[in-house]
């Protein structure tokens, strides 16, 4: 491998280099600005801490993306475990003889007739905007990233470090309180 | 073989089927579920619907192609900062 270049890192030129490239990168699986532009950041403060650790093998670019995609996990697993955050409520029961089952006032309501050809209003929008807001934000990075970005299962489950399996209740959980409020707000009228 | 199962589960492999990944054995547990399931039968019946709402509606949050130039400002001035540390 004699021929293979040997690439070098220079921090001075990061941001005007990689910063757009970066924050675009984080923005479509965090969706949020904020966190985004934070995630930069700390992938371009732990590159300077480590550039010692950069053996010139991956270009530069390659290199900062390996660390954002740490951080993402990193964000993933600190919003996984938080306490006091948002909580999904609970749609059937959790334990005892009807575990598992619809409980009654939970279950889905007969939508009205009228449910179809209301579609193509703005307020529908509107109403998902704010009902997709009030997931619990690891729901709602998962659920958009599946749903709206169309990410391969796989994919995900290696972006955000978790198993198929969690991820399915992820979705399912997402999509129980999103169907709940979706009734309250837009469909059960 | 176990073929029964709660609403729980039921709604699990709904959703995931709206994704096209339920697997052939679960579909078949559903559809067993489904014969006897009202709550279950209205779930999946709307589920679609939502699918359809999900995916024409759901916007995800855009980034500007690029970062503000603000934001840049900060960045640069933090990792000079860090710079000089190291």
């Amino acid at each position: 491998m004699s021929d293979a270049k040997t690439h070098v890192l220079e921090p001075e030129k990061w941001v005007a280099k990689y910063a757009d490239y970066l924050y675009n990168y984080a923005i479509t699986r965090v969706d949020n600005q904020e966190i985004a532009k934070d995630l930069v950041q700390e992938t371009f403060l732990s590159g300077v801490k480590g550039k010692e650790g950069f053996k010139g093998q991956a270009a530069e670019r390659t290199w900062l993306i390996s660390i954002l995609k740490r951080k993402i996990i990193d964000y993933y697993r600190k919003i996984n475990s938080a306490k006091g955050q948002r909580e999904v409520r609970m749609n059937f029961y959790e334990d005892g003889e009807q575990k598992g089952n619809w409980i009654e006032e939970r279950a889905p309501q007969t939508w009205g007739n009228d449910a179809d050809h209301g579609i193509e209003n703005s307020e529908l929008k509107d109403a998902l905007d704010r009902c997709i807001d009030n997931l619990p934000e690891k729901y709602r990075i998962v659920f958009m990233l599946k749903t709206v970005q169309r990410y391969e299962t796989e994919e995900i489950c290696n972006e955000l470090d978790i198993t198929p399996s969690n991820l399915w209740v992820i979705i399912h959980r997402a999509r129980t309180q999103l169907r709940k409020c979706m009734e309250e707000k837009w469909f059960k009228n | 073989m176990k073929l029964s199962i709660n609403c729980d589960e039921a709604t699990t492999i709904c959703d995931k089927s709206q994704y096209g990944e339920a697997s052939l054995m679960e579909r078949i547990r559903l559809s067993l579920h489904l014969a006897f399931c009202r709550h279950c039968k209205k779930y999946t019946k709307q589920n679609s619907l939502l699918t359809d709402v999900y995916s024409r509606f759901a916007t995800p949050c855009q980034g500007s192609e690029q970062m503000p130039d603000e934001e840049k400002k900060d960045l640069e001035a933090k990792l000079q900062e860090e710079l000089k540390k190291n």
